[in-house]
């Protein structure tokens, strides 16, 4: 009988053209390569100055988010941050129409964050290697595939040959148990999950999430929780896909139809770790022991309990942070006042991330000093919250509603937290400066972060009374 | 790629841990579409204030970093964000290796097609590396060895990253000479 495999295992080995030996890497065939406007140009000038055409034309699909504006066009124009912004996105569309690659651009009913619109789309699913150079390609092992992200210089390997080079990695398996207590929310599971392995715990490493806190996410949960595996510094996260996979698949565009999607289903099933599959490191939690969860340094392994205060810095490294971030040890988070509130980013932009926002904006008025922007994740949530009357709820707080795409994470687009200013963020990095030169970040659920709005100051969102609709 | 085979030079010291790509790098200097001319955008908030003026307190405003060869970075250096424009500019100011005691995964790979050579050390040579900034440190490929101080010991270079190093050969070619390769994969799973 064959040795038992690992979820991971089972996906590497169906897509080796080649096993790797000392001389040479794996070559790993790729069966979507998401692409975007940013880390493409490179690629395609490989291409261009090899005289090499795209393998796999119908492999790779584009989208135009991180350097797009969200705010409207203006007399016809779009009101990009500089005219090198324009010029990017009219690249990838020049590329795009060279060499025969579907992109969702400004006109498209799925233009989006490209780790929201690939699930979005059926693009993504389960058993399937996806690539993208982002490391937040992770987001897509929610649906049990193998998604990592890689640099410019691969994404034209991937063009040119539909194949990565790659040294397997080592598997590691983090279970939770139990049922997240209330308020407790799948941001607040990830960040508490770096928190206890560290910011390089993941390294060398691809992490399948197991264990029935896991199983008892929702599909838009899951993204959360795989999205952040990067923070982890793990290459891939993964979670075994089942009915609520399959049930989120079904109908999706480019999901296969009909009694195709029965078949492909029946398959899908085989996607789970073996009894006995061996890992090469293992890490188990207690749901019951985590609680809404906020960062207060400058990497995302510097978290706290909301009701907690700040611990006293373990190395220099800590220092500086709290040097930067204005925040002394034993200083309560609650209560610190804050500038700006961004929900948003390929971690927090799907419909119930903006469901759990509303709730605590409902009826509310965001405090006159905070700044807030709410920037859905994609044309489809974007058109979905405003069928839903989402968009008035954060309007008549006093918040932005704005297009979508990855706006404030980054900041490359002209939408940023302005210096010294203390943002609390849905997105995933609290890096020096991610935001904004001299912004500062601190990272937390839609709910926490739409208390804080309303407060003015951190808030613990289990104390706030959500008012559904 | 450019041919790495011994590096012989000094080195400039970052000692900070969990250094990201953010800070090599900051996202607003990505709206090129070129992969070159990005030495000036490295640590460029760290380097320079708010006014556009240089830190001349800060490392890489010494005049030694114009020499310097290998920059050492803290543990868990690169992390976050894929963006290969984070060795290019570390390339494109000068710097031919990155050493630390762990690098991180991504980082590692982009480095590696960019010609930077990425060195992990020991915790002592680490150590002792960021205790003694502008060292004289030797690199050679060959063997996988480095020289520094009382040190001398060998780093993990993945085979096929060897190869591209010492011979000035980019990855592509070889994924390329296995189109048949891939055409049986394919034609496999039809």
């Amino acid at each position: 009988m064959a040795s038992p495999q690992s979820l991971f295992e089972k996906i590497w080995s169906a897509h080796e053209v080649a096993p790797e030996s000392p001389e040479k890497p794996a070559i790993l065939y790729i069966d979507l390569h998401l692409t975007h406007e940013v880390t493409s140009p490179q690629g395609f000038d490989v291409l261009r100055e090899r005289g090499l055409k795209v393998r796999c034309p119908d492999r790779t699909l584009a989208t135009i988010d991180h350097s797009t504006p969200t705010l409207p066009a203006l007399n016809g124009k779009r009101p990009y941050v500089t005219e090198q912004a324009r010029t990017q996105v009219a690249t990838l569309r020049q590329n795009c129409e060279d060499f025969g690659i579907t992109l969702h651009d400004w006109d498209s009913d799925y233009r989006g964050i490209v780790h929201v619109i690939g699930p979005e789309l059926g693009a993504t699913s389960p058993g399937k290697t996806i690539v993208c150079g982002d490391s937040h390609t992770s987001t897509h092992g929610a649906f049990g595939a193998l998604a990592f992200g890689v640099g410019a210089t691969e994404v034209g390997h991937v063009l040119a040959t539909q194949c990565v080079l790659q040294r397997k990695p080592k598997s590691m398996r983090i279970t939770v148990n139990g049922e997240l207590g209330a308020g407790v929310t799948a941001k607040d599971l990830i960040l508490h999950i770096i928190g206890e392995i560290g910011v390089s715990g993941g390294t060398g490493h691809v992490i399948e999430y197991a264990g029935s806190t896991f199983a008892g996410l929702n599909m838009e949960q899951r993204m959360t929780v795989c999205n952040m595996s990067i923070e982890a510094g793990a290459r891939a996260g993964m979670i075994a896909p089942d009915q609520t996979t399959f049930d989120y698949l079904r109908g999706r565009p480019m999901s296969p139809q009909g009694e195709a999607f029965d078949a492909a289903v029946e398959g899908w099933k085989a996607l789970r770790s073996d009894p006995g599959a061996n890992f090469d490191k293992e890490v188990e939690l207690n749901a019951a022991d985590i609680a809404p969860t906020i960062s207060y340094g400058t990497h995302p392994g510097m978290v706290v309990p909301i009701t907690e205060a700040i611990p006293e810095p373990a190395d220099a490294s800590e220092v500086k942070a709290l040097e930067y971030m204005g925040l002394t040890a034993g200083q309560s988070m609650l209560g610190t006042k804050v500038d700006v509130v961004f929900i948003g980013s390929c971690t927090n932009s799907r419909m119930s991330d903006l469901h759990a926002a509303a709730d605590q904006l409902r009826g509310r008025k965001v405090h006159p000093d905070v700044t807030m922007l709410v920037v859905p994740g994609s044309e489809q949530v974007f058109r979905q919250a405003e069928a839903e009357g989402l968009h008035q709820v954060f309007i008549d707080a006093g918040a932005q509603w704005r297009l979508p795409g990855c706006s404030m994470c980054l900041s490359m687009n002209g939408d940023i937290v302005p210096e010294g200013a203390l943002a609390v963020s849905t997105s995933n990095r609290n890096f020096e400066g991610r935001q904004g030169p001299g912004s500062r970040t601190l990272l937390a659920s839609p709910a926490a972060a739409a208390a804080a709005a309303v407060a003015g100051c951190v808030a613990d969102p289990r104390t706030t009374q959500p008012k559904a609709a | 790629m450019q041919k790495i085979t011994t590096l012989s030079g000094t080195t400039v010291v970052i000692p900070e841990d969990n250094v990201d790509t953010d800070q090599i790098i900051p996202g607003r200097f990505l709206t090129t579409t070129s992969s070159k001319g990005f030495g000036d955008a490295l640590f460029r908030d760290w380097r320079f204030d708010d006014q556009d003026q240089a830190r001349e307190d800060f490392v890489l405003n010494q005049p030694e970093a114009k020499t310097a060869e290998m920059l050492v970075g803290g543990r868990n250096f690169g992390c976050g964000s894929s963006r290969e424009h984070a060795p290019w500019a570390i390339r494109d100011f000068g710097f031919k290796a990155v050493i630390s005691s762990r690098l991180a995964d991504i980082f590692t790979s982009n480095a590696q097609k960019c010609g930077l050579l990425p060195v992990v050390v020991s915790e002592p040579l680490h150590q002792w590396l960021l205790e003694n900034p502008g060292a004289k440190v030797d690199i050679d490929v060959n063997d996988c060895s480095i020289k520094a101080g009382p040190h001398n010991e060998t780093f993990p270079l993945d085979g096929f990253a060897q190869h591209c190093f010492l011979n000035g050969l980019d990855a592509l070619g070889f994924l390329l000479d296995n189109d048949s390769a891939i055409s049986r994969f394919e034609a496999a799973r039809q």
